[in-house]
């Protein structure tokens, strides 16, 4: 499952990024690495893009990035 | 002791802040070579130290994922700074910390800044700076940068410091690095910051690669490094496996000097404003509420009442002026050129006020963390004209000055995005093409002046849109816009900070009228009172300008206002925005405001005057704008193109409105 298939504040821990891009060197140095806990807080008014709470902050990235970023529902 | 110092940390961590508390007023801004990035050099004394402290661009890391990241990365390794002052935000210490973590692999004395201590007390968060400092060796001073807590302390700090020891990881991540930096000092004859490259090149950086020239044989060696390490890490690649190996650091670490009770759980302030301005349904109507409130301040009754309070300042001047003059025997002419430039350089300086109160709601919504919130409210919107959220931030800035709006594009990482925005940026319409609107609408809409004005923001938000569909489906096709944004904390913007950032933009302003437009009222003056065989004439229509205007002023006459008068003030305009009206008052050869207002009135109709307003609004922006657009582009092509793509479309709107409202009115 993908970041983008939870529901909010679903707690999930991050397996990996795919792609090789610029975009996810980004994502991984803004703290998204392999068994990090984050969940999703918001979703903007007009449906794109989500703001997620990790490491103790809030980002916001689009869904299309948010399909990239394998998690698992920590139990 | 003369010493340098670079200030460098994460966006939002209150570097800027910071920087304002340690050099005071002591503080020169330029650019760093080659980009237009904002250079900020300040300098201040402790005991017997001279520092020279150097603002670095806000970075998340090290790698040169943005021109940011570039800048500091190149400042740091080929500048040598003396010392380096590391601010991080102690309630966001982890992603605070992946920074310094990198910053600790160059091996350079480096002092760490706690910021927002004030903050971490009010949640009753504690931590262990003795702690800290132990785990990542390295002098830690827990300071508020925002009631200047903690100064002395620092520079105290940063003067006896003497350790520029790098930060000690696991025995597997030391030796692989140590089998990197054998591979290193095979090429490289200066060894400072080797472990900096060691670690660059386990990161596998293409510019760190490049720059060390590796034969075949060392890059197959690097490619086998790197695979071990990953196998090591149990990871697939070597991006997640060499963050993941800070980010572990960084956790233990955190977790040994952060003692947090379990109020963390508690609903903390910015979500319930957040709650508020981010809403599902009220988010977008809370925005907009925000900007007219803007915009009503700014140009309703408070700005203009203070922009009246100058203007009459300036017109006691000026009579006072001719007076003075008149009773030196002065000659009509010296007044005539006297009372011009007055009136000239005076016109501007009355939007001061105005200018002001724009710029200090900007650096609030900056400062206060608002400005990130609108890009996430408008990212949806602006990304279906091929912009992105981010892109809001310029545009925004846009209706105060289209320079400083052209310099933010540079938040957008991706080339088309920047493009784009730097192309639809100038029909957001600067304060300085306010005066234009602000003097038409009184003459000829005297009732609704104010709706007059505010539908030209309107429509050049609109033709923005419109133009940035067109573009998105023929030049700047595909997508490859992107959006990772930090929401950080609402915070109460500092009263120091945001006075100083106003100063600094008024300051830009009054320079520019004080010069630019000194020297244009001037030159427009000797246009338009001497003839080509230089001789002074009493009828402008014969001046050098006046023939000029007569030779071109054909293009304009579907547009309606097809005088030289008209043409002219409009090619001043190109020069600086703000002397549209002021030559208008040249070439009008009135003195007054009210003179003007009578000579227009008789010179355009309802749909002529619109027509000029929507022509002002759209075609290119000034000078300094252009030339902004040059650096930040880096390319002449792409400048030129810009200017008759704006000045295309307000030919074709200007015509489609003149012609229109000629039918209807």
């Amino acid at each position: 499952m993908t970041l983008f298939d939870c529901a909010i504040n679903q707690q999930v821990k991050v397996l990996g990024i795919e792609g090789d891009t610029p975009v996810r060197k980004r994502l991984i140095d803004m703290g998204i690495t392999t068994n990090t806990v984050i969940h999703i807080k918001k979703i903007a008014p007009l449906g794109d893009p989500i703001e997620i709470h990790l490491r103790g902050y809030e980002l916001s990235l689009r869904k299309d990035e948010a399909k990239k970023i394998k998690v698992e529902v920590v139990a | 002791m003369k010493h340098t110092v670079a200030l460098v940390g994460n966006p939002n961590s209150g570097k800027t802040t910071l920087f304002n508390q340690l050099t005071g007023s002591k503080q020169h801004v330029g650019n760093w070579p080659g980009v237009t990035i904002e250079k900020k050099v300040g300098q201040f004394t402790y005991e017997e130290h001279e520092i020279t402290l150097v603002d670095l661009p806000g970075i998340y890391s090290m790698s040169p994922y943005s021109i940011e990241e570039v800048v500091s990365r190149d400042y740091i390794m080929d500048e040598h700074p003396d010392l380096l002052i590391n601010i991080v935000d102690g309630t966001n210490l982890e992603r605070n910390l992946y920074l310094s973590m990198q910053l600790k692999e160059l091996g350079l004395p480096m002092v760490i800044a706690v910021n927002m201590m004030d903050e971490l007390q009010q949640k009753e968060i504690e931590l262990n700076i003795a702690q800290l400092s132990k785990e990542l060796n390295t002098p830690v001073v827990p300071i508020s940068a925002r009631n200047g807590e903690g100064m002395n302390e620092l520079v105290h700090s940063l003067l006896h410091n003497t350790n520029s020891s790098t930060y000690i990881y696991d025995v597997q991540t030391e030796n692989i690095l140590s089998r990197i930096q054998t591979l290193v000092e095979e090429t490289r004859h200066d060894h400072t910051h080797d472990k900096f490259y060691a670690f660059k090149l386990l990161e596998n950086d293409e510019l760190i690669k490049k720059n060390l020239n590796f034969n075949e044989t060392q890059l197959n060696e690097l490619h086998s490094i790197q695979r071990d390490f990953c196998v090591l890490k149990n990871q697939k690649d070597i991006d997640m496996a060499v963050a993941d190996t800070r980010y572990m650091e960084i956790e233990r670490i955190v977790s040994h000097s952060l003692c947090r009770p379990c109020i963390a759980q508690m609903k903390s302030g910015s979500d319930r404003i957040d709650s508020l301005l981010t809403h599902k349904y009220l988010g977008i109507p809370m925005f907009f509420v925000i900007l007219f409130v803007i915009f009503m301040i700014t140009f309703g009754p408070l700005g203009s009442t203070l922009q009246g309070f100058l203007e009459t300042g300036i017109e006691m001047f000026g009579e006072w002026s001719t007076v003075s003059l008149l009773g030196l025997g002065a000659s009509d002419w010296a007044i005539n050129l006297v009372t011009t430039v007055i009136g000239g350089v005076g016109s501007v300086i009355s939007f001061m006020p105005q200018i002001m109160l724009l710029f200090l709601f900007l650096s609030l919504l900056e400062d206060s963390g608002y400005m990130s919130r609108a890009a996430f409210l408008m990212d949806r919107l602006l990304r279906k004209i091929g912009l992105n959220g981010k892109a809001f931030i310029p545009m925004l800035m846009g209706f105060g000055c289209t320079v400083p709006a052209v310099m933010a594009t540079r938040v957008l990482e991706n080339e088309k995005d920047r493009k784009m925005t730097m192309l639809l940026t100038p029909f957001m319409s600067c304060g300085a093409r306010l005066p234009v609107y602000a003097l038409f609408a009184g003459v000829f809409f005297p009732t609704s002046a104010g709706i007059a004005i505010f539908s030209m923001y309107v429509l050049g938000i609109v033709v923005a849109i419109i133009c940035g569909l067109i573009l998105r489906k023929t030049v700047f096709k595909g997508d490859g816009s992107t959006f990772i944004l930090e929401l950080p904390p609402y915070r109460f913007p500092s009263f120091k900070n945001t006075m100083m950032h106003m100063w600094e933009k008024a300051k830009g302003f009054l320079t520019k009228a004080g010069t630019i437009i000194f020297s244009m009222t001037v030159l427009l003056w000797f246009l338009t009172n001497f003839s080509f065989t230089l001789q002074m004439v009493e009828d402008p229509s014969m001046s050098i300008l006046g023939n000029i205007g007569q030779a071109i002023a054909w293009i304009f006459t579907p547009l309606g206002f097809g005088n030289w008068q008209s043409v002219i003030s409009l090619l001043s305009g190109f020069i600086a925005k703000e002397s549209v009206v002021s030559s208008m008052a040249v070439v009008y050869g009135v003195g007054t405001n009210a003179g003007l207002e009578t000579v227009l009135s008789q010179v355009f109709t309802h749909a002529s005057a619109i027509s000029f307003m929507v022509f002002t609004l759209l075609y290119s922006p000034c000078m300094a704008a252009v030339a902004t657009v040059k650096s930040e582009s880096g390319s002449w092509k792409f400048t030129l193109q810009s200017i008759l793509f704006q000045t295309g479309v307000a030919y074709i709107v200007a015509f489609i409105a003149f012609n229109l409202l000629r039918i209807f009115i």
